[in-house]
C-alpha cells in the first residue's frame, strides 16, 4: 500500500513537474548520449525528454523533409549536413545572449565553415579522420599523408583506404594542397592522376573493415577515423594515429535549433545544458570522441583525456571539414570517384 | 460419351473455383513482391536525379545515358561509347560465370556421389551440405578472410610446414573472391544436380554398356542429357546471385574495384547517391539476365523432340 501511495505520488508530481515545464522533443543520432546525462536534465529543469533516433544524416534530413518538422526541437547533424539544412530552411536562428554557456564554446569552433558564427548551432562532439601507421612495420617518419598516397617501399602493398568518397577525395585534395570543390581542369586532372597512381600501392578499399585491418594486420597503414584508431590500439595494433602536416579531415556533430520547435524554450535550456563542461564530458567519457567545449579536462575520464588520437600535438595544423560542392562540381569529383573504382 | 464431356465440363468450373482462390497468395506475392518492385525501379530509372538522394519527376534519358555515353570528364568532349559501366559489368558476369563452373565442377560429382550412396545415408549426406548454410552469409565471408588472410591458420600451417616460405597472397585477389563465391553458392548447384540424379534411371547405363559405350560417351550421351535439367536449374541459381554479389568482392576482393552489385549498392548511399542511375543499371542488368535466359529457353525448346 505504501509503495502504491508513494508511485502515485511519483507520478503526480512527474506530470506536474511536465505540465508546469513542458517537453523537449530530440531527434538524435543512435546510442549518442548516455541516459543518465538526459535523466540529470529532466532532474534539473523538469523537463521531459523523448528521443527518437536515426542512423545516418541522410536518413534524419529525409525523414524531417517529409514531414516531421515541427516535430522536433532539436536535432544533432553532422558538420555538412547543418550547411544542406540551413539551405533547405529547416533551421531556426538564436542570438548567442540566449544561451548562458555559449561562451564555453572552444574558440576554434565558434565560426565554422558550414554556420558562419554559429547562429544555428553548438558543437556537439567532434573527431578526425587521417591514418595510422603499424609502427613495427614502418618506424620512419609519418608526419605526412606522403604516407598513403606515395607511400615508401615498406608500406606499398599494404594500405587500406576508406571505401568514402568525401574522405578519400578531400585527403588527396589536402595532400595535393588543392581546394575541395575546384573546377580547375589541372587541379581535377592532378587529383586524378594522383590518385589512380596511388591506388596501385593500395591493398584494399573498406570503412567499417578499417579498424580490423590494422589489428589482424592485413594493412600495415590505412586511413581511419580518430575514434577507430584508438580502438585499434585497445586491442593491442602498435599503431600510431597520424596528424599530417599537409592537414587532415574534421567531422564534427552539432546539436540545431529546428525551425517550427514546438518548445523552442526548453530546446535552447537543452543547448545551455550541453555546453556545460561536466555535461559536455560526460557525452565524452560516452563516446569517446573530443568535446568542442572548453574546461571539460577535468571531468574527462584519464584514457580519454591522454588518448593521443583524440590530442593533436601542439604544432599539428587546422583540419578542414568536408566542403558541400556545388552539383555541377560534385558531378566532376563523382567521376573522378568512379575511374577510381571501375 | 456426352455425359462424360459434361462431367468434364463441371470438373473444369469446379476445378476454377477452387483454383482462384488458391492462386490468390502466389498472384499476391508475385504481384507485390515482383512486379510492382520491378515497375517502381523502372519508373526510377527514367526519372531526373535529384542532388543527394532522391527523386524529381521529371522524365528524362539522363541515367541511360550517363550509363552508355561518355562525354569526358567535363562533359564537352564529342560523345563516344562509355566504356566503364560495361567493363563494370563484364568483370561481373565473368566472375559469375567463373563461379559457376567451379561450383558445376565440384558441385556434379558431390551430387552424384550423394545420389549413388544407400538411401538411408543419403540424407545425412544432404544434411552435411546444408549445415554450413545455417550460419549467416556475411559471418562465413568474414571466417573465410580468417582462413586466408596472410597471419591466418592456413598460411601460418603451410610455413609451419615449411612448403612456403612467405604468405601466399590470398586475401585481396580475384582467386578469394571465387573462393567466396564458390563457397557461398555451392549447394545450389549440388541440390538441384541431386535432384536430377536421383531420378536417373541407372539402367540406362548399363544399357549403354551393353551397347559398347565407354564411360564418356555414357557420360556425355546418355547421363548429361538425362540430368541436363538439374544443371541448368543449379547453373542458374549459382550465376543469377554471384552476379549480384557485393560481400564476397568487397570483403574477400578488396573492394578496389566495383561489381555490379557494389556498383548499384552504391547509388541508394549517403547523399552522393544518384537512384535513377542506380535503378537504370538494376534494369539494364535484368534486361541482360532476361535476354540470356530467353535464348536459352528457345534453344531447349528446339532442342527437345517433337
Amino acid at each position: 500500500m505504501r509503495l502504491l501511495t508513494t508511485t502515485a505520488a511519483a507520478i503526480v508530481a512527474l506530470a506536474g513537474a511536465a505540465q508546469a515545464e513542458g517537453k523537449l522533443s530530440v531527434y538524435h543520432w543512435f546510442e549518442y548520449i548516455p541516459q543518465e546525462l538526459v535523466d540529470k536534465f529532466t532532474a534539473e529543469t523538469g523537463i521531459e525528454v523523448t528521443i527518437d533516433t536515426y542512423d545516418s544524416n541522410e536518413a534524419m534530413l529525409a525523414s524531417l523533409k517529409a514531414g516531421k518538422m515541427g516535430q522536433y526541437d532539436v536535432a544533432v547533424p553532422g558538420d555538412y549536413m547543418v550547411q544542406i539544412m540551413a539551405g533547405e530552411g529547416l533551421l531556426d536562428t538564436f542570438a548567442p545572449a540566449e544561451i548562458a554557456n555559449f561562451g564555453n564554446i572552444a574558440p576554434q569552433w565558434l565560426d565554422v565553415p558550414f554556420d558562419p558564427g554559429r547562429q544555428s548551432s553548438i558543437p556537439y562532439q567532434w573527431g578526425s579522420t587521417s591514418f595510422s601507421v603499424n609502427r613495427d612495420v614502418y618506424p620512419g617518419d609519418i608526419g605526412s599523408l606522403a604516407i598513403i598516397f606515395d607511400p615508401p617501399a615498406e608500406l606499398s602493398g599494404k594500405i587500406n583506404v576508406l571505401d568514402s568518397q568525401g574522405e578519400v577525395l578531400a585527403l588527396g585534395s589536402i595532400y595535393l594542397g588543392i581546394p575541395q570543390c575546384s573546377q580547375d581542369r589541372a587541379q581535377l586532372k592532378a587529383l586524378n592522376d594522383m590518385l589512380l597512381a596511388a591506388k596501385t600501392h593500395w591493398a584494399s578499399f573498406g570503412s567499417d573493415t578499417a579498424k580490423d585491418v590494422l589489428v589482424s594486420g592485413d594493412a600495415a597503414a590505412g586511413m581511419i577515423y580518430n575514434g577507430f584508431s584508438s580502438k585499434a590500439r585497445a586491442e593491442g595494433a602498435n599503431v600510431e594515429y597520424a596528424y599530417p602536416k599537409e592537414g587532415f579531415v574534421v567531422w564534427m556533430d552539432n546539436v540545431v535549433l529546428l525551425k517550427d520547435a514546438p518548445n523552442r524554450d526548453n530546446a535552447i535550456k537543452f543547448m545551455n545544458f550541453l555546453l556545460d563542461p561536466q555535461n559536455a564530458a560526460a557525452v565524452t567519457n560516452y563516446a569517446a570522441y573530443t568535446a568542442g567545449v572548453t574546461g571539460v579536462e577535468p571531468f574527462l575520464d584519464e584514457a580519454i583525456r591522454t588518448s593521443p588520437e583524440n590530442n593533436p600535438p601542439a604544432d599539428a595544423p587546422a583540419g578542414s571539414f568536408i566542403a558541400v560542392c556545388d552539383e555541377e562540381t560534385q558531378k566532376l569529383y563523382d567521376a573522378i570517384w568512379t575511374n577510381l573504382k571501375k | 460419351m456426352a455425359g462424360g464431356a459434361a462431367s468434364g465440363g463441371t470438373q473444369g468450373r469446379e476445378y476454377r473455383a477452387v483454383a482462384l482462390p488458391l492462386l490468390l497468395p502466389a498472384w499476391l506475392v508475385i504481384g507485390i513482391f515482383m512486379v510492382l518492385p520491378v515497375l517502381l525501379m523502372g519508373v526510377y530509372s527514367f526519372l531526373t536525379k535529384e542532388f543527394r538522394g532522391g527523386v524529381i519527376w521529371d522524365f528524362t534519358l539522363a541515367a541511360y545515358d550517363q550509363f552508355f555515353v561518355y562525354r569526358g570528364l567535363f562533359g564537352d568532349e564529342p560523345p563516344t561509347l562509355e566504356w566503364t559501366y560495361i567493363t563494370i559489368f563484364w568483370r561481373s558476369i565473368w566472375q559469375a560465370g567463373l563461379a559457376t563452373a567451379l561450383c558445376l565442377a565440384v558441385g556434379f560429382p558431390t551430387a552424384w556421389f550423394i545420389a549413388t550412396r544407400p538411401v538411408r545415408t543419403r540424407t545425412m549426406w544432404l544434411f552435411l551440405i546444408t549445415v554450413p548454410y545455417w550460419v549467416n552469409l556475411l559471418i562465413r565471408t568474414v571466417s573465410l578472410k580468417f582462413l586466408i588472410r596472410d597471419n591466418g591458420p592456413l598460411n601460418e600451417g603451410l610455413m609451419a610446414l615449411g612448403l612456403i616460405d612467405g604468405p601466399l597472397p590470398l586475401v585481396n585477389t580475384n582467386l578469394a573472391v571465387q573462393l567466396g563465391l564458390f563457397y557461398s553458392y555451392l549447394p545450389f548447384m549440388v541440390l538441384p544436380i541431386y535432384a536430377a540424379v536421383e531420378r536417373y534411371d541407372f539402367a540406362l547405363s548399363e544399357a549403354a554398356a551393353d551397347l559398347y559405350a565407354g564411360r564418356w560417351t555414357t557420360l556425355r550421351e546418355i547421363v548429361l542429357p538425362a540430368v541436363r535439367p538439374g544443371i541448368v536449374a543449379g547453373a542458374i541459381l549459382v550465376f543469377v546471385p554471384s552476379l549480384g554479389a557485393f560481400l564476397a568482392p568487397d570483403l574477400l576482393g578488396g573492394a578496389k574495384t566495383y561489381m555490379i552489385g557494389s556498383l548499384i549498392d552504391e547509388q541508394f548511399r549517403g547523399s552522393q547517391g544518384n537512384w535513377p542511375f542506380g535503378a537504370a543499371a538494376a534494369m539494364i542488368l535484368m534486361t541482360l539476365v532476361l535476354i540470356a535466359l530467353i535464348l536459352y529457353a528457345r534453344a531447349q525448346g528446339r532442342g527437345r523432340p517433337a
